[in-house]
């Protein structure tokens, strides 16, 4: 991630095509692709192709949303449709900027891991010529001879964690009497963690695209007292990999036995949900024994590599129509769409008569409900006082037409309203109580009330294999950013007289200068070791490199006495 | 104490909170502009940072001891610095009683909405923020991140402000401590290396104008706002990472599918991406110094729209918590 110097074209950025023969202008590409900028420009474009995607709702994401934001938005639909604004993740042109940005991430880490490979098996640079140009430098003599010097270098080196190379000092500057030096370099961790990051990164990415293929997620509405078993044609929806098999569905069969929704009843909450449960009889397999299990809001329910999920639930009033001869024409629970947070809800009851115009009646139900001012409004999500208001439709469901409807939505087009005394039909029912509709055309009863869950049966295929790459990215990343590449040299040489430089001084350019166009001054006081320590950070200087050449002259003046 | 208690008493600090840092802010404002200007350190500013006119920031690296953040000259200050800074201290301790009175009010972690996401993800700036003066000489960015931070409490207190209660069962998981623990940690580091890019800017800006009037003067040298700033960036990326990937588990839990495009995760990843172009451009040639900077400011951008923006802007499964 930091160590970036390698990326080809930042050390020659290749900025025309240099030939027009195919090979050469696939490596140009190439090298392009795997530069560092271009990386940096496909990691913006990913950021910016994802957008949209988060502005449009997303088909699979929230399916209601999305078929909403059409009808909001028709001078924009075939526009959405085209550039396929409701499944952007899926998109060519968002699939293209991902796995270009794969390639290049691909391109970029396959030869870094020969380097370092390389890197790791070769000993450390060797001393260059003048160590006082870089960044750190230190000089200093001692009365210790050389190789106790080194020997007191190399050992402190390995203490600080440093890979140690000695030998003969080939690149000395030729004035200086040749003598020999020490190698060091540290941190190679930071790049094997950079690596690693890189791969686990595209492990990821094979996993959730691998997974996609064999996923699969369904949904089922069960109303409380109800049941489905686990195959595609009970499901209300589902979306699955191309990959995904039926047979690869468990055979499960589930009945929620109650689904209980309870809102916090008073305080400055009031009205948030509370609790929202469901019991179940799961029965893994036809004829297996049946098994009681709860299920809750994130602790969902797994049945042999699948999850059962509670989505969201809502109410679903009871209601029998009878006809104009007292006939019952339709019983059952109906479930009802809450809108809101106090579960105001919306519904339609549909009965196709074969002798008589069909009826539809459309309802707002009212968990905690009044009629004020404003028409029927919820106080609260809880059963305190439902109310059940509906009115009416006769005419043509359409339901033979054989286009497909929604069970929640009324189509009114073939259909007149039911009016009495002039204003059109509207009875606000509780539990038990019943309304004759307008001109003999029946009677709606509302008989009372249950609950209805959205239940989500799905499978992430690959999901262990991502969490597991996404961690090791995790691992890669911190010594990536916290490890620092460095390297030290140590250069002795003994020098026929008493140098200048005594203590510690960053001098050692005219120690050099003077050891070789120096006058004899005085006898030589024996031997004297000169001693040049330098360090380089191979990406960011860190400001503690100082402090470490340094600890590392005083490490070595305790080792050499 | 009652729970009733404990959520008044929250409120109540939380006031005190902003008032105290309010005397902070204006303490910090008068040492700004009472502090003599003094004449050593405008030749140390540019000899440290390298980056007199015409320079490019790239020379920032490898500039040697000399620029070893301790040795910044650090500016003159007046009393009011020792009133800012004690009064300062002083706010975040009773932001941080108000934090833990806010989770007893609520029985459980306080950062289950805006409001306590922006009172605790606040006090964790001020934390970081009082932990990171210790080493670094952050005076110039004091004024800078009070101010922000009473413009989030006011916000808190005023826009986001919801009554302490139970969780609603979608969150009540023990991913919540953890997913959201990650990303407020997250979004505070990020919090703090906005401003040090931003005043980064505006350093860079004025020593290649060769000009800077007395607030210029004050801030650390651009290289060590930089440097600054990649540090707390790249403590805070991992752990955002983390925040992102306990996200994913949670929601496997919650969901049924750890990734699924909701607008709130597709935006994080937006955050992961741009702040991983940060960490890329900082050590790219031509991106280095205030081209890194600027892209920085991006990334905190996208993220204070994920929290923010994508909360009211959008419909999505992490629309609960009162806004």
């Amino acid at each position: 991630m930091t160590a970036t110097q390698v990326r080809p074209a930042d050390d020659a950025p290749a900025s025309s095509p240099p030939g027009l023969g195919p090979l050469e202008l696939a490596r140009w590409a190439w090298r392009q692709l795997t530069s560092m900028r271009v990386a940096l420009f496909l990691l913006f474009l990913l950021a910016v192709v994802a957008v949209p995607g988060s502005i449009v709702p997303q088909r699979e994401a929230n399916p209601l949303a999305a078929s909403d934001w059409a009808q909001r938005n028709p001078g924009l639909l075939p526009w959405a449709e085209r550039l396929g604004l409701f499944d952007v993740y899926s998109t060519p042109w968002f699939s293209a900027v991902y796995l270009l940005l794969m390639i290049s991430l691909v391109g970029c880490i396959l030869p870094r891991i020969r380097q370092h490979a390389r890197a790791l098996r070769t000993t450390p640079p060797a001393a260059p010529r003048r160590l006082d140009r870089m960044p750190g430098h230190r000089s200093w003599t001692s009365e210790a001879p050389p190789q106790q010097v080194l020997d007191a270098a190399e050992q402190a080196l390995r203490r600080r964690r440093f890979r140690v190379q000695r030998g003969p000092d080939s690149r000395a500057a030729p004035a200086a009497s040749v003598g020999e030096a020490l190698a060091a370099e540290r941190g190679y961790l930071k790049e094997t963690g950079n690596l690693l990051f890189h791969i686990s990164l595209v492990l990821v990415l094979v996993a959730v695209a691998v997974g996609s293929l064999f996923g699969y997620r369904g949904t089922v509405l069960v109303v409380q007292g109800s049941g489905f078993a686990n195959s595609p044609i009970q499901y209300d929806g589902l979306t699955a990999g191309t990959a995904f098999d039926v047979g690869d569905l468990p055979p499960f069969a589930l009945t929620v036995d109650s689904f209980d929704m309870s809102f916090v009843p008073s305080g400055p909450a009031m009205g948030t949900p509370e609790e929202f449960v469901a019991r179940v009889s799961l029965q893994r397999t036809p004829g297996a024994p049946v098994e009681q299990r709860e299920i809750r809001v994130n602790s969902p329910l797994a049945v042999d590599g699948t999850l059962v999920h509670l989505l969201n639930p809502g109410y679903a009033p009871q209601v029998t129509v009878r006809d104009g001869a007292g006939e019952v024409v339709f019983t059952g629970a109906v479930p009802f769409l809450p809108q809101d947070q106090v579960f105001t809800s919306t519904g339609v009851v549909k009965v196709p008569q074969a002798d008589a115009p069909d009826l539809g009646l459309q309802g707002i139900f009212l968990p905690t409900g009044i009629i004020g001012a404003n028409g029927p409004e919820s106080l609260f999500a809880g059963l305190a006082n439902p109310v059940l208001v509906v009115n009416g439709w006769q005419g043509d469901l359409g339901l033979d037409d054989g286009v497909v409807q929604s069970i929640y939505r009324l189509d009114t087009e073939g259909m007149t309203q039911l009016v009495e005394d002039g204003e059109p039909f509207r009875a606000a029912l509780e539990p038990g109580q019943s309304a004759q509709l307008p001109d003999g055309a029946g009677s709606v009863t509302f008989d009372g009330v249950t609950t209805w869950v959205n239940l989500q049966v799905s499978r992430n295929a690959g999901k262990e294999v991502a969490l597991a790459g996404a961690l090791l990215a995790v691992v890669g990343l911190l010594p990536t950013l916290f490890v620092r590449r460095r390297r030290v040299w140590v250069r002795v040489r003994v020098a026929t007289e008493q140098g200048p430089a005594q203590g510690s001084v960053d001098s050692a350019a005219d120690e050099t200068t003077d050891a070789a166009t120096g006058h004899r001054r005085q006898p030589p006081a024996g031997p004297v070791t000169v001693i040049e320590v330098a360090g380089l950070d191979r990406v960011e200087s860190g400001d503690d490199l100082a402090a470490e050449l340094a600890d590392l002259q005083a490490a070595i003046e305790k080792g050499t006495g | 104490m009652t729970t009733d208690t404990a959520a008044y008493l929250s409120n109540v600090l939380v006031d005190a909170a902003m008032i105290v840092w309010a005397v902070a802010l204006a303490a910090m404002a008068a040492d700004a502009a009472f502090a003599p200007v003094r004449a050593t350190r405008e030749p140390v500013a540019v000899g440290a940072g390298g980056t007199g006119t015409g320079a490019p920031t790239g020379a920032a690296e490898g500039t040697g001891p000399a620029d070893a953040d301790g040795d910044e000259a650090t500016p003159a200050t007046t009393r009011w610095w020792g009133v800012g800074r004690g009064t300062f201290v002083l706010g975040t301790v009773l932001l941080g009683v108000a934090v833990v009175l806010r989770g007893l009010a609520a029985e459980r972690v306080p950062w289950a909405n805006m409001y306590e996401f922006a009172i605790t993800g606040s006090f964790l700036v001020a934390v970081a923020f009082v932990l990171l003066s210790r080493r670094y000489d952050l005076r110039a960015l004091a004024l800078w991140v009070t101010g922000l931070l009473l413009l989030t409490l006011g916000l808190a207190v005023t826009v986001l402000y919801v009554p302490a209660g139970p969780l609603v069962p979608a969150l009540r998981s023990p991913w919540l401590v953890i997913h959201v623990a990650a990303a407020t940690l997250a979004a505070a580091l990020f919090t703090i290396a906005m401003v040090a890019s931003a005043l980064y800017l505006v350093r860079d800006v004025a020593d290649r104008r060769g000009a800077g009037g007395r607030f210029v003067s004050r801030l650390p040298s651009a290289a060590a706002l930089d440097r600054l700033a990649y540090r707390v960036t790249a403590f805070g990326f991992p752990v955002w990472t983390f925040a992102v990937i306990a996200g994913a588990i949670w929601a496997e839990y919650a969901w049924g599918r750890y990734w699924g495009w909701d607008p709130k995760e597709t935006w994080s990843l937006i955050t992961w991406i741009v702040y991983a172009a940060y960490l890329h451009a900082r050590t790219t040639v031509g991106w280095r110094g205030r081209r890194a900077a600027i892209v920085s400011l991006v990334a905190y951008s996208t993220l204070l729209f994920n929290f923010f923006g994508v909360n009211i802007a959008f419909v999505g499964l992490h629309s609960y918590g009162g806004v």
